[in-house]
């Protein structure tokens, strides 16, 4: 699964460390997710998606190779 | 969340300490300390066995405290962990019944295959993702 997460915490000015908080996970997992390495649950989308104010499409989506 | 992980982290520590400490006064006990008093004996034993539920209980609850990334991390490594063992727990067991092997099977050293199984597992795990 692809997403946008990167692009979207530079934009609003977050830091991994500091996304990491708000949403309730590690900093290693916020990177994980950028990097493509670990898909998040539902609930950690949901969180996401809350904070940027996006639907979860906007964020994350499926692209097959 | 970070103290309260944190504090798991500790309790852990501690209870995981403070068992091996109980385990090694009821293996040198009855010996060196009290004679091989049977009640005592018992007492110990006791007392590493209860020691042994906290830990247990201690590592649930930080297990409890982890993100979903690291639950994935450390259940993939327990898996591993828990098949290797068997397999390699039961070989090492025939090893030793069709006398391949000079000396006794020992389950020290499978707990040690265990921990060194799991940290290795865990490593390279938390290597894959991060």
């Amino acid at each position: 699964m692809k997403n946008r997460l990167k692009v979207l915490r530079a934009e609003n000015s977050f830091t991994q460390e500091d996304l990491a908080d708000i949403i309730g996970v590690s900093r290693q997992t916020i990177n994980a997710i950028e990097k493509e390495k670990f898909d998040p649950s539902l609930p950690t989308a949901f969180r996401i998606s809350k904070l940027f104010k996006l639907p979860i499409e906007a964020i994350f989506y499926f692209e097959e190779n | 969340m970070k103290t309260a992980r944190k504090k798991n982290l500790y309790q852990l520590a501690a209870w995981t300490w403070s068992w091996v400490a109980t385990m090694a006064i009821a293996t040198f006990g009855p010996k060196y300390i009290w004679d091989d008093h049977t009640i005592l004996t018992a007492l110990a034993v006791s007392v590493n066995f209860a020691n042994g539920i906290l830990m247990i209980i201690a590592n649930r609850n930080l297990f409890n405290k982890f993100d979903e990334l690291e639950r994935k991390i450390h259940l993939e490594s327990l898996a591993l962990t828990l098949g290797l063992t068997v397999v390699v727990g039961l070989s090492y067991s025939l090893l030793d019944t069709t006398n391949l092997i000079a000396y006794t099977a020992e389950i020290s050293n499978l707990v040690l295959f265990i921990g060194v199984t799991y940290l290795i597992c865990v490593t390279i795990n938390t290597r894959r993702y991060v």
